[in-house]
């Protein structure tokens, strides 16, 4: 059937369902737009709200009608209510404020505004309100400012939504609306009841000054809400037997923020949050979403200790609620107050822990984060278990993280050096190719500082690699433990367990292997390489490292061929140093200084989140600290004037600090920090600042972008000249900000030990 | 607050679309193709709320259709999902087959929806002062 131009847009739509193929579908949809475009330029007023409804329809289903935004402006501009409402919807999905054609709609909705039917009038307030520029909305606030005081409660509810939407356009109106609050809360309709408590929290939220005129409000608000909890069954606004759920979080929800760090306020609402907390009904989704709200406000103003032990046990109850829903904003509740109430929130610990096997995911991640936030000294050993059996089983995006926070758990509560080698060893076998590649350094840190575990460490690290030797952290350990401690390994010394019998030349396979094994990267080859090298000093075969050392001496693998030369060199012209030079490695000191070790990895949110937790918290840190930290600074390799720091990983930003010596002036260090990024989102507006002692100077060029991108797409780089005429030991505060998945983010970092040369 | 609402099909089609922060037009089509496409895969045990780049979406199913709203990280998803079922209930009242009716009548979802949510915000829950304007407008299309 084709398409007639006068018939209905319900025909047009039955028609168009009919086309059995796509092709088909935009045949019919072109012969009609054509139609219709001819009957706007005949400026066809019967037709016309007919053919702009047909167009809405054709626009849904995502053809395009931009020609159509003229036709709904002159239906706006016409009397019948009927032509109005298409035309105010037509404006609402077709222009956005950046048509000119908008500005258009302005003298319309002034009228309308005024218009002498409520419908009309509550139709400009609505568009208005949706999709009002800063120009309209300045030109047209007296109007809403009047309606805002009507007595219609119909118009007065849309009025007040309306009057949001102009003070987030245009602030400084704000004070215009003002007077008009005056008795908005004396209100008894509930549509006003609600807009009003939402143009007072947003009036609240953006000025201080309002916040502190409108505290005198609370105890209304609490009378309000308690007449809702107390007043019995309301057909006009019940929800499964509980009276207008949705305007009792509005009101919870303002209370919070009046509430917020005043001591008074939060004492005037005390019992009735008590009261809302104890009495709603829980069986079904409506209470608990008051309930939610109710425990964020708790959490969140100064309220006694008693209520907020009460907030968390419904948290804790919400765990074991069947419908997930419950139990996931249960988990984000918990996980923002962990830091605050830390000893409330430990005894839901099993709960939270039994969350783990959960089948969502957000939920799975949640309580992984909280689980570590919950690890002390005294569970560590059942909370381990339970951690390393989830990451054994869970998804990969969950097993980065989860090998961190195992690693930061064991490190600052291991009971003992051998449990922690075995729960290290753990995570490596069963994870280890999601490891982060700073555990390595780490590591072997750790490794070499457990003295008395050396002969036990090297063994199981040796059987591991017998199994497996795709896992590059896992086998980069494990050649240098070999390397190391290579000796104890074949002369069977091990006390912890049954050592075991291997050869020299056992050993000398196993890391020959991995050097032209597909599997190995080439950091790993030189790990082996380096490995091999070091085994002549421990062990007697001394012809067969020297036959490998020479081979690899022409590796296509720059780097190989530059190390194996070297050793070649060692060999030949300098076996003399060579026992020296390949001495075991000394304990490696960590930096005992302010503030927790460098391998905290904060993620530098304003929200107090998860690994941070210096426990017991003796010092109780403001909800929005900012860790500074001390980096231990080691020398990775000496290259003529080059020096290269340790990286400082934070939250999956990597800073690299780079050293010249290159210039005229001795005085002056010349560093460039390298910033990269391994998340999946940017991090922009990344600005870099730092500060050194009185005794030096600083200068900060500028930066090469401000945008450090995604998945080490490219860096920031930045120079810094530090002016040092006293020749002192360097020291430096780093300040890094940036956003980050929409939210700011902030870091602070002491750097103290640059190597002398650097500064010298 | 509201960020938006949509209204999509199995297929993954949305039918409505209502935004109440500024988006451009340009842009609409590829975030509800990946809006739509984060919901509708997630399973039976999943949860119906999705962290998605910085705020969250609320998701329900009923028969054919998923309802997704887009809210901002400060709002209750509780509450929000209370409210599409209320959202819901409404059209059930008005229409009575409400899947098939509504795409015949697309507009006056909108009417309806516009009652409820103004700006990003709750207007309304009451049910019969939802329809009040609907009703008035349908009897003064029938009287011409």
């Amino acid at each position: 059937p084709v398409p007639s131009l006068h018939q209905g847009h319900l025909e047009l739509i039955r028609t168009i369902r009919t086309a059995r193929t796509q092709a088909e579908e935009r045949e019919m949809i072109q012969k009609e737009c054509a139609a219709i475009r001819s009957s706007f330029r005949e400026e066809d007023n019967t037709y016309r709200c007919r053919n702009v409804a047909k167009l809405l329809y054709m626009h849904m289903l995502g053809y395009p009608a931009h020609f159509g935004q003229l036709e709904c402006l002159k239906l706006i501009a016409s009397q019948k209510f009927t032509d109005k409402r298409i035309g105010y919807l037509g404006a609402m999905l077709l222009l956005d404020e950046r048509q000119d054609v908008h500005l258009l709609m302005t003298n319309c909705i002034k009228n309308d505004l005024n218009h002498s039917t409520q419908y009309v009038q509550g139709l400009a307030l609505c568009t208005l309100g949706c999709m009002g520029s800063s120009e309209m909305c300045r030109d047209l606030a007296g109007e809403v400012e009047k309606l805002l005081k009507t007595s219609n409660s119909y118009l007065r509810k849309k009025a007040a939504l309306c009057a949001v939407h102009v003070i987030r356009k245009v602030p400084e109106l704000m004070e215009m609306f003002l007077p008009a609050t005056k008795n908005l809360l004396s209100e008894k309709n509930h549509g006003v009841l609600h807009t009003s408590v939402v143009l007072l929290t947003e009036m609240c939220e953006r000025s201080p000054d309002m916040l502190l005129h409108f505290r005198k409000l609370v105890p209304q608000l609490v009378r309000i809400l308690k007449n809702l909890i107390m007043s019995g069954y309301s057909p006009e606004h019940d929800v499964s037997g509980i009276s207008d759920p949705f305007l009792q979080v509005r009101i919870l929800r303002l209370l919070r923020i009046l509430g917020r760090s005043d001591d008074d306020s939060s004492e005037a609402m005390n019992d009735i949050l008590a009261q809302v907390a104890t009495n709603t009904e829980t069986s079904k989704n409506v209470g608990n979403a008051i309930l939610y709200e109710t425990v964020l406000t708790i959490m969140d103003i100064k309220s006694e200790s008693g209520l907020r032990v009460l907030a968390i046990n419904i948290l804790g109850r919400f765990l074991l609620n069947n419908d997930k829903n419950i139990r996931y904003v249960a988990l984000t509740s918990l996980l923002k107050t962990v830091q605050t109430d830390h000893n409330a929130v430990q005894r839901h610990r099993s709960t939270i822990v039994d969350c783990l096997k959960d089948l969502d995911v957000s939920i799975k991640r949640r309580a992984m984060e909280l689980s570590f936030a919950l690890v002390n000294g005294n569970n560590i050993r059942g909370m381990m278990k339970e951690l390393l059996y989830f990451l054994d089983s869970c998804d990969p995006e969950f097993k980065a993280d989860c090998a961190s926070g195992v690693f930061l758990a064991a490190e600052k509560y291991a009971p003992s050096k051998r449990w922690h080698i075995d729960t290290i060893m753990r995570v490596l076998t069963t994870a280890g190719s999601y490891v982060r590649d700073d555990s390595v350094p780490n590591l072997i840190q750790l490794i070499t500082n457990s003295v008395e575990m050396h002969a036990y460490t090297v063994q199981r690290l040796y059987k591991a690699l017998l199994d497996d030797i795709s896992q590059q952290p896992l086998v980069q350990v494990s050649s240098w433990c070999i390397g190391e401690y290579g000796d104890l390994l074949v002369s069977g010394q091990c006390e912890e367990e049954e050592p075991i019998q291997v050869t020299e030349d056992e050993v000398l396979d196993v890391l020959e292997g991995l050097l032209v094994s597909n599997l190995s990267t080439p950091v790993t080859r030189g790990y082996s390489l380096t490995a091999i090298m070091k085994l002549s000093t421990r062990f007697s075969s001394v012809n067969r490292i020297k036959k490998v050392v020479s081979i690899y001496g022409s590796s296509i693998d720059v780097e190989l061929q530059q190390r194996a030369v070297e050793y070649n060199a060692l060999f030949k012209k300098y076996d003399h140093m060579r026992p020296a030079l390949l001495e075991r490695m000394p304990i490696m000191e960590k930096t005992a200084s302010n503030g927790p070790t460098e391998i905290v990895q904060t993620n530098g949110e304003t929200e107090p989140s998860v690994p941070d937790t210096k426990h017991p918290p003796l010092v109780t840190q403001p909800a929005n600290q900012v860790t500074a930290r001390s980096h231990d600074i080691s020398v990775f390799t000496i290259d003529g004037s080059f020096f290269v720091t340790d990286d400082v990983f934070k939250n999956g930003l990597k800073i690299e600090f780079t050293f010249e010596r290159a210039n005229p002036n001795p005085n002056i260090a010349v560093i460039t920090i390298h910033a990269t990024n391994t998340t999946e989102d940017d991090m922009t507006e990344f600005v870099f600042q730092a500060a050194v002692p009185k005794t030096f100077q600083l200068q900060l060029l500028s930066p090469s972008s401000n945008i450090v991108p995604a998945l080490n797409h490219g860096s920031v780089t930045q120079v810094i000249r530090v002016l040092n005429p006293q020749k002192q030991q360097l020291r430096m505060r780093v300040k890094l900000t940036y956003t980050h998945k929409g939210s700011p983010v902030q870091d602070l970092a002491e750097v103290n030990n640059f190597p002398p040369q650097s500064w010298q | 607050m509201i960020k938006f609402l949509l209204m999509v099909n199995k297929q993954g089609q949305t039918r409505l679309s209502k935004y109440y922060e500024q988006v451009d037009i340009e842009k609409r089509p590829s975030l509800e193709t990946d809006v739509v496409k984060r919901c509708l895969s997630r399973k039976k045990e999943e949860c119906s709320f999705v962290e998605y780049k910085d705020f969250k979406l609320v998701y329900r199913q009923y028969a054919a259709l998923f309802i997704v709203v887009g809210i901002s990280d400060t709002e209750n998803e509780l509450s929000i999902y209370e409210l599409v079922h209320n959202f819901v209930e409404v059209l059930d009242k008005y229409f009575s087959r409400v899947v098939t009716q509504i795409m015949f009548n697309l507009d006056k979802v909108h009417i309806i929806i516009d009652e409820i949510i103004q700006n990003g915000h709750i207007v309304e829950t009451n049910k019969n002062r939802i329809l009040a304007p609907l009703l008035a407008l349908d009897k003064m299309a029938e009287a011409h």
